[in-house]
C-alpha cells in the first residue's frame, strides 16, 4: 500500500469523523493537534479507519498509538484495502 | 433523508455522523422537542449520537441526559440531582449481559438457588423501573438480554439450570411480563436484534475490554434506530398505511397481460407461494390498526379482477383506497392521502418497479418507500423499517380499517342529498360525551400524541399525566365518542380545560379527522359550555399555537362564536367567549346523557 494514498485516504476517515473539512493530517498528527480528539472521539476514529482500510487494530495498537505515522505503519503492513 | 430509513448502511452513519447531524438540523424542519435520560450500563455516547440522527430524522429533536458509566442503578434508586433537574420524557435503560450479576456459576448450586438468584436479578431492575416511574411517571425503554457468545457447556447451557442462555432466557421472560403489566414500559429487544445479526457480529469482547463498549460498534446503528422506533411509536410518528402496487408485488405476473388465470398467486407454484405468504402477512398488519391501500398502473376492472382471484388472501374490502388507473404513482398516492385525511408522510410505499420508487422518492421525499426485490426481502424492510412499532394496542386499532370502509360510504351517501344538513341527520349520528374514564385512558393518550392537523395547543400528554389530569378537580375533561348508521367512530376528539377563578382556559381542543364536517366539534362546545356554567365559569378563554400542520383550526375559535384578543405575529392567537348568553350549536349529532356511569 503506497503511503501517500494512505495519507489521502485517512485525510477523508478524519474530516468524515470530526466533521471538519479544514483538518489535514500527516505523519507526526497526534490527539493534540485535533481539538475533539479525545478518548470518545477516539473509539469512532478507530472503528472508521478500520472499516476503511478493512483490518483490525490490537488492543495494544489502540492504547498505545502515539500518532498518525503509527497508525499509516500498521494500515500499510495490515490494511486489506 | 433516506440514508437514514432502513436499511442503512451502518458503516457510513457512524463514519459521517456529525455532518449528517448538521444536515438534518439545517433542513430546516418542524421538530417536537423531546429531553431523553439514557441510562447505561456500558458506553452510551455512540448510542446516544446514532439515536439522536434517527429521532432528527423522523421529526423529534431530542435533548440528552447521560449517566456516568455503569451508574444506570445509583441514578435510578438513589437519584441523582442533575437528572431531577433534566425532569425527561421518557428513559431508556441501556443494560445488557455484561450488567448480569447473579449469573449461576456451578452445578452444585440448587434449582431453588438458581430461582432465588433470578428473583434477586430481576428485583435490582424492578427496583430501578419503580423508582423511576415514581419519580418521574414517563414512558421507560428498558433492554432485555442477549445470550453470550461462550457456551461452556454447550448445548447444556440453554436448558441446565446452571446454564447462562437459560438464566438469560427466563430473566426476559420475566422482563416481558413486567412490560405486558405496566403501562408505559417498553423493552427494546436487543434479544432479536443481537440474533438476527448474530452474536459473532454483536459481540466484540475485545471492545468491551478497550471501550466498556457492550455491542460491537458496526450494530450500534441498529440498536439506537430500534431505540428510535420506540419513541417515535410512543409520540404517535408511526407510519399508517401502506400503499401497494400489484403486479409482481401482490402478485406475479401482470393482470393485464396474463390474465386473471395467468398471475400467480396461491398453493400451486413457488412463485405463488411466495406471494400468497406475503398476502397474508399484509393482511395481519391490518388488526394492529395499519391500513392498507392499492396504487397500481392498471385498469381499475383489471386490478379488481386480481382480488378476486380464488387463491387471492387480500380481497377488494381490505384496501382503503384503490388506486388503479395510469396516472403518476406521487399523484395517486397524494389522491388517497387527501381522501382518507391522512398526512402523506404516514405512508409507506411498496413496489416492485424501481422506476416507480424512484419516482415517488423524489416527487413525495416524506413518503416512505420499500422496494420488493423479493417478497421475503420486502417482508423483512416493512418489519425492520420501524414504520408499525408498536407501543400499545387500543381497542381502535382493531376497527381502524373498517372506520375508514364506513367513511367511504358516507361519502357515497353524500352525493345523494339536497344539503348538507340533510345528510348529517341522515348519518344518525349519536355522540358519547364522558369524562376521562380509565378505559379510555390509553386511547386519549394515543390520540393527544397522533393528532396534528385539528390540534389547536398540539400539547402532547403521556398516559400518566393524563391520569393525573383526571384525578385533578381544577380541569373539565372531555372524551368524544362518536357513532352513526354505518359504524361506530371510537373515541374521536379530546378537550381539556383547565378552571381558573370564573375563567376555563382550554388547554386542548382535538378531534380526529376522520369526523371533519361532521359538527361534533359544537357537540364538543355545548358540553364543554354546560360543565363550565355548573362549575361557575364566565368566560372561556381558547388558543391557537400555530404548527405547520394545523392550519385547518386557526379560525376555529372564530367559528364558536369567539372574540379575538389577541393575534401574534408568529401565527398564534388567543380567543374568549362570555358564556352567560351561549345557546347550543349542535343540531345533528344526539347526545347521550349520563354516560359517566
Amino acid at each position: 500500500m503506497n503511503k501517500n494514498d494512505v495519507i489521502a485516504r485517512l485525510n477523508e476517515v478524519f474530516r468524515d469523523v470530526f466533521g471538519d473539512d479544514s483538518i489535514t493530517v500527516n505523519a507526526s498528527t497526534t490527539a493534540a493537534d485535533i481539538d475533539d480528539w479525545d478518548s470518545i472521539e477516539h473509539i469512532n476514529l478507530m472503528e472508521a479507519v478500520e472499516q476503511e482500510f478493512g483490518l483490525r487494530f490490537k488492543m495494544r495498537e489502540v492504547s498505545g498509538m502515539k500518532n498518525v505515522g503509527e497508525m499509516i505503519d500498521i494500515i500499510c503492513e495490515r490494511g486489506t484495502k | 433523508m433516506k440514508e437514514l430509513e432502513f436499511p442503512f448502511d451502518s458503516k457510513t452513519l457512524l463514519r459521517k455522523r456529525k455532518g449528517l447531524k448538521k444536515q438534518l438540523l439545517a433542513d430546516g424542519s418542524a421538530r417536537i422537542h423531546k429531553k431523553i435520560a439514557v441510562l447505561g450500563g456500558s458506553t452510551t455516547n455512540d448510542i446516544i449520537s446514532m439515536t439522536e440522527l434517527f429521532l432528527l430524522n423522523n421529526g423529534i429533536e431530542p435533548e440528552f441526559y447521560q449517566s456516568e458509566y455503569n451508574k444506570f442503578y445509583e441514578d435510578a434508586v438513589f437519584g441523582n440531582p442533575e437528572l431531577d433537574s433534566f425532569a425527561p420524557d421518557i428513559i431508556f435503560i441501556h443494560t445488557t449481559s455484561r450488567n448480569l450479576t447473579l449469573l449461576p456459576e456451578s452445578p452444585a448450586e440448587s434449582p431453588e438457588d438458581i430461582q432465588a438468584k433470578l428473583e434477586d436479578q430481576f428485583g435490582i431492575f424492578k427496583q430501578i423501573w419503580v423508582s423511576l416511574m415514581e419519580k418521574f411517571s414517563c414512558p421507560i425503554i428498558q433492554n432485555n438480554f442477549e445470550l453470550s457468545l461462550f457456551r461452556r457447556t454447550g448445548n447444556y447451557d440453554g436448558w441446565g439450570y446452571s446454564g447462562t442462555a437459560a438464566f438469560i432466557n427466563r430473566l426476559n421472560v420475566m422482563f416481558s411480563d413486567y412490560a405486558r403489566n405496566n403501562n408505559g414500559f417498553y423493552i427494546n429487544d436487543i434479544n432479536y436484534l443481537s440474533s438476527v445479526l448474530s452474536l459473532t457480529e454483536w459481540h466484540d469482547p475485545e471492545a468491551w475490554y478497550l471501550y466498556k463498549h457492550a455491542v460491537r460498534m458496526s450494530c450500534i446503528p441498529d440498536l439506537a434506530f430500534s431505540v428510535a422506533s420506540i419513541i417515535k411509536s410512543v409520540y404517535g410518528k408511526n407510519k399508517k398505511v401502506i400503499d401497494l402496487d400489484m403486479d409482481n408485488t401482490l402478485w406475479g405476473g401482470v393482470i393485464g397481460d396474463d390474465g386473471q388465470e395467468g398471475i400467480e398467486i396461491g398453493p400451486e407454484t413457488a412463485v405463488g407461494q411466495s406471494f400468497s405468504e406475503f398476502q397474508q402477512f399484509l393482511k395481519g398488519y391490518k388488526n394492529y390498526g395499519v391500513l392498507l391501500a392499492v396504487c397500481s398502473k392498471n385498469d381499475e376492472e383489471n386490478a379488481l379482477l386480481g382480488l378476486e382471484h380464488p387463491s387471492s388472501v387480500l380481497r377488494k374490502d381490505d384496501f382503503v383506497s384503490i388506486k388503479a388507473n395510469w396516472d403518476p404513482k406521487d399523484r395517486n398516492i397524494a389522491d388517497s392521502a387527501s381522501e382518507l385525511n391522512l398526512g402523506i408522510d404516514s405512508f409507506v410505499f411498496v413496489d416492485d418497479n424501481p422506476a416507480e420508487i424512484a419516482i415517488v422518492n423524489g416527487q413525495l421525499p416524506q413518503v416512505s418507500t420499500v422496494e420488493l426485490t423479493s417478497v421475503d426481502q420486502a417482508m423483512y424492510c416493512l418489519s425492520r423499517g420501524g414504520y408499525f412499532e408498536v407501543t400499545s394496542v387500543s381497542a381502535d386499532d382493531l376497527k381502524r380499517s373498517e372506520m375508514y370502509a364506513a367513511n367511504a360510504q358516507r361519502a357515497a351517501q353524500q352525493k345523494s342529498f339536497g344539503s348538507y344538513t340533510d345528510y348529517l341527520l341522515s348519518l344518525e349520528m349519536t355522540a358519547a360525551i364522558t369524562d376521562f374514564l380509565p378505559v379510555y385512558r390509553q386511547r386519549i393518550t394515543q390520540l393527544t400524541n397522533k393528532s396534528n392537523q385539528f390540534n389547536c395547543t398540539t400539547r402532547r400528554f403521556t398516559e400518566s399525566e393524563i391520569e393525573e389530569i383526571g384525578n385533578n378537580d381544577s380541569y373539565i375533561r372531555l372524551c368524544g365518542q362518536l357513532s352513526d348508521k354505518f359504524g361506530d367512530n371510537g373515541i374521536v376528539s379530546v378537550v381539556i380545560g383547565n378552571i381558573s377563578g370564573d375563567q376555563l382556559n382550554i388547554d386542548l381542543w382535538l378531534m380526529s379527522c376522520r369526523v371533519l364536517k361532521r359538527d361534533m366539534e359544537l357537540a364538543m362546545l355545548d358540553e364543554l359550555v354546560r360543565q363550565a356554567k355548573e362549575r361557575g365559569v364566565n368566560r372561556i378563554n381558547g388558543y391557537y399555537y400555530k404548527t405547520a400542520k394545523n392550519n385547518m383550526v386557526s379560525e376555529l375559535y372564530g367559528s364558536f362564536g369567539f372574540e379575538l384578543d389577541e393575534k401574534c405575529e408568529n401565527g398564534d392567537s388567543v380567543w374568549h367567549l362570555d358564556i352567560n348568553t351561549y345557546t347550543n350549536k349542535n343540531h345533528v349529532i344526539k347526545v347521550k346523557e349520563n354516560c359517566n356511569e
